[in-house]
């Protein structure tokens, strides 16, 4: 096996009171990482639960030591911090439980959590798990947001993160000739990787300007790594004639049993495509996102306060000590707004140093994370300078046919969804669910939550989706079944 | 754009309750507005699982209310589009053991005397109406008038079918109500401005209790919360609305402790519904996972099968309830022109149509359709007023 000496064989979660440990953190990605080896160098119990069975999360994600790559970090940059980070957590008294999908947390009436695991979700032999902790740290990351268009749906077409986890993680390609599609920083470091790893990419189709991250010079001259990194992607795409559309979308895919070409649609401030504009681009596979939504569901089940951000999603609101509205739990990295692994890093430095602090009776973690501070404000405030370029337009659902599939999962078209906001009394995504159960199935509208907030919102400006989705992951009654229980309420009225 | 034009009657609240009062008040002729402070089913209809049970209830005022309600919506099944999913499944009560089944078979009989159809029927055949059931059960009472429909759909479909005499005003809170200068109702203060007309029916659901303060009158509607654990979709393994013999007691409860009982229902798009919790927690929207540990434990005792089932969510909504079980039904003597239709607890998509007509009776002056006395809106004391501090 790889890496940490901690991961194969980890410890099994604890089970009683007496093992409470001081901080649980649910996420091993960069801010997760962070989190839990700054808290255990500053003297603190930490178990770190992830669903993987490797830390690094969804950005330093890495083949399997089986498929014997040679050198992991050619697909990163930054490797060295992640490195860096691993190296601590072996070294530290960290418990990384690997394999945990963590399903839901629950504060007790004595002031700790309880984190609620299945184990071996996977495979057969599913198991609940549970980690009781006195503070907890959610790194949960993001995951990718989509928009539908017209053939969406064909073989060929994936994410655009999608396709960077399949690159990093068993060095696949989706095609040999790949069109880059959608909004956001993500789609120029998708197209360089896959342009390095030996595909063709005819073209990167960004729907927004980026004359828009002009509109905030301040927050581009104070990140000068940002626009670093965007100049390392913009010389490999050079590289590799990588051309890059700006204010362009896939507005249809063409293709029988799977992508053969896409027509590219030039669109106005609003991201409504301009008639007439189309034009042909032959390609064999479609790699498509529209940036990230911060996964916040474990915080929103136990009524976490969210903030809305510039792209339209929502992300969880927090003190300047990355505390959660709710006492005793905090968050870090893209759960309180999509910023990259940096960021994710240093927020979880300063979470794991104001955890210690408070757990310890000690003031002094506003002082000592000062500069921690000022360098995360700087982040995030670039972060929302890119989310506000990247927002969806209100125009895009111009480009849905009304028979276009908004929900896969359930097979709701996009005409399905109009008539119950125009003809039904569908007000949100909730009505919109019940009504044509849109996001009622298997991915509970991680995929379609966006299209269907946007199609229900009469002034085409969606509410950010704000239901609760209660579980993370799907867990087995059997599981459920299992969990330990309170003693039978007895029934005063029962015979 | 909904017009602000005067009509005869105003229902407050577009859960399945206020859609059934304007399509029962459409059909009488009345123009209808209904104003809703969100959109359709966007409250508890939303939240419900859509039963139209006789089985669960007592004889009394509400068995009467509820044996009404299934020939209605019989009839309603036949008019309304294909998507309400109106199934006469029926329901099947099982008891694991012989004194279990003693109780049953006595509330059988009792319920029979009011009309009720309840078939018994013993352990051993349990398997050939549902072939999932655990082993070992004593038996059963099946009851072919439980039916089931799809909540949000009955209630947008209710609207729908009034026709032009219903005018929607969804994100319009009532704010306050009108009335005037002896006091008879003469409208209702929106935030988007006044509507007009001589009626107002109070169909708030949970948030009745809030409508009746605004009027000036005492109506103690309270949520009691209950949890749905959805599984993933399945072919049909659960074929009736199967529940446990203890499901009664705690409908007819007044406990605010948690109690659950199991119930499983299978579901035309597949997945498998599973109930049923109680507890008066306020509205109080935090998981508990307690209540899914209990219902999963209950629903796998009744299907094992169940078991390797993943559940993919859970939904809570808040039931409204009448310290005495019943719904408030009728006119309010003390706010003239005022008409309550809420607090119908678990039962308000089953009690809907009958809840409606006997309202569109109310307005039209007609005879109800049964003695509404027992659902008198002003039978509860309002509490004695503290002098403030």
């Amino acid at each position: 096996m790889t890496t940490s000496p901690s991961e194969p064989g980890a410890p099994r979660a604890r089970n009683t009171r007496d093992d409470t440990y001081d901080l649980a953190v649910v996420g091993a990605g960069s801010a997760g990482l962070a989190g839990a080896v700054t808290a255990a160098g500053l003297g603190l119990s930490v178990a770190l639960l992830d669903a993987s069975a490797h830390t690094g999360g969804q950005f330093y994600r890495h083949p399997a030591p089986a498929l014997g790559a040679v050198r992991p970090e050619a697909l990163h940059h930054d490797w060295s911090a992640f490195s860096d980070l691993r190296r601590r957590l072996a070294e530290s008294s960290v418990t990384h439980l690997s394999g945990h999908h963590v399903w839901s947390t629950v504060p007790e009436a004595d002031g700790t959590w309880t984190v609620h695991a299945v184990t071996g979700a996977d495979g057969a032999a599913e198991r609940p798990a549970r980690v009781r902790a006195r503070a907890l740290l959610l790194a949960t990351g993001a995951y990718e947001r989509q928009l539908p268009f017209p053939g969406w749906t064909l073989p060929g077409v994936v994410g655009a993160g999608g396709a960077q986890a399949m690159l990093k993680s068993g060095l696949v390609l989706p095609g040999r000739r790949i069109v880059v599609a959608g909004s956001g920083p993500l789609l120029l470091a998708v197209a360089s990787s896959l342009a390095a790893a030996g595909a063709r990419v005819p073209a990167v189709v960004e729907a927004a300007g980026y004359l828009r991250y002009a509109r905030s010079p301040r927050a581009l001259v104070t990140n000068p790594r940002k626009a670093a990194e965007a100049l390392v992607h913009g010389a490999a795409l050079l590289r590799h004639r990588v051309r890059v559309l700006p204010g362009r979308a896939v507005t249809e895919v063409h293709g029988t049993d799977r992508v053969e070409a896409v027509t590219v649609s030039r669109l106005d401030g609003d991201w409504r495509p301009l008639p007439g504009t189309g034009r042909r681009i032959a390609c064999d596979a479609l790699a498509v996102g529209h940036g990230l939504v911060p996964q916040i569901e474990l915080a929103t089940a136990v009524g976490c306060a969210t903030r809305p951000l510039p792209d339209g999603t929502l992300g969880l609101a927090l003190d300047d000590l990355q505390e959660t509205s709710v006492a005793g739990l905090w968050a870090a990295g893209e759960t309180g707004g999509v910023g990259g692994a940096e960021l994710a890093r240093t927020e979880g430095e300063v979470a794991g140093i104001a955890i210690a602090a408070r757990l310890r009776g000690r003031q002094g973690a506003t002082g000592r994370t000062a500069g921690l501070r000022r360098r995360r404000d700087r982040m995030r405030a670039f972060a929302d300078v890119m989310a506000t370029a990247h927002a969806p337009g209100p125009g895009w659902t111009a480009w849905l046919d009304d028979d276009t599939d908004v929900c896969r999962c359930e097979e709701v078209p996009a005409g399905r969804v109009r008539e119950a906001v125009a003809d039904l009394g569908a007000r949100d995504a909730r009505t919109v669910k019940l009504l044509t159960r849109a996001g009622m199935g298997w991915c509970q509208g991680r995929m379609c939550g966006t299209a269907v907030a946007c199609l229900a919102a009469r002034d085409g400006v969606a509410e950010p989706p704000s239901e609760r989705r209660p579980f993370a992951v799907p867990v087995s009654l059997a599981a459920l079944a299992a969990l330990e229980g309170t003693a039978d309420t007895p029934h005063p009225e029962a015979p | 754009m909904p017009t602000r034009k005067p009509s005869d009657v105003i229902v407050v609240g577009a859960g399945v309750v206020g859609a059934a009062c304007a399509y029962y008040a459409a059909l009488a002729g009345l123009s209808v507005t209904v104003v809703d402070r969100g959109p359709v089913a966007g409250g508890t209809t939303g939240a419900g699982e859509g039963n139209l049970l006789v089985s669960d209830k007592e004889p009394g005022p509400e068995l009467e209310l509820a044996l009404l309600a299934t020939t209605l919506w019989r009839e309603l099944a036949d008019l309304l589009p294909p998507q309400v999913e109106y199934e006469a499944k029926g329901g099947l009560v099982v008891a694991s053991g012989e004194s279990g089944m003693r109780a049953l078979r006595e509330f059988a009989a009792r319920q029979e005397k009011a009309g009720v159809t309840a078939q018994e029927v013993p352990g051993d055949r349990l398997h050939d109406l549902e072939p999932h059931l655990a082993p070992g059960l004593a038996g059963g009472f099946l009851y072919p008038q439980d039916a089931q429909v799809m909540p949000a759909h009955a209630a947008a479909r209710l609207l729908r079918a009034g026709g032009d005499r219903i005018r929607l005003h969804l994100g319009e809170e009532v704010t306050a109500l009108l009335t005037g200068p002896g006091g008879e109702i003469r409208g209702v203060r929106t935030t988007a401005g006044d509507l007009h007309a001589p009626h107002v029916v109070n169909a708030a659901g949970t948030w009745g209790g809030t409508l009746a303060e605004l009027a000036g009158v005492h109506l103690p509607v309270l949520p009691r919360r209950g949890f749905v654990l959805v599984t993933e979709p399945l072919p049909r393994v659960v074929r009736h609305k199967v529940y446990a013999a203890d499901y009664v007691a705690d409908v007819a409860s007044g406990s605010a402790a948690l109690q659950t009982s199991a119930v499983v229902e299978g579901t035309p798009a597949g997945p498998v519904l599973i109930g049923a919790s109680r507890e008066r927690v306020g509205f109080d929207r935090t998981l508990s996972t307690e209540v899914l540990r209990r219902l999963a434990a209950g629903a796998t005792a009744l299907f094992p099968v169940l078991g390797t089932v993943r559940a993919i969510r859970t939904y809570l909504g808040f039931r409204p309830y009448l310290p005495d079980h019943l719904p408030a039904i009728g006119p309010d003597p003390r706010a003239p022109g005022l008409l309550h239709a809420c607090g119908h607890e678990g039962a308000g998509i089953g009690l809907a149509p009958v809840t409606g007509l006997v309202v569109a009776a109310c307005l039209t002056g007609a005879e109800p359709p049964l003695d509404i006395h027992p659902f008198r809106p002003d039978r509860f004391p309002a509490p004695e007023s503290t002098p403030a501090p």
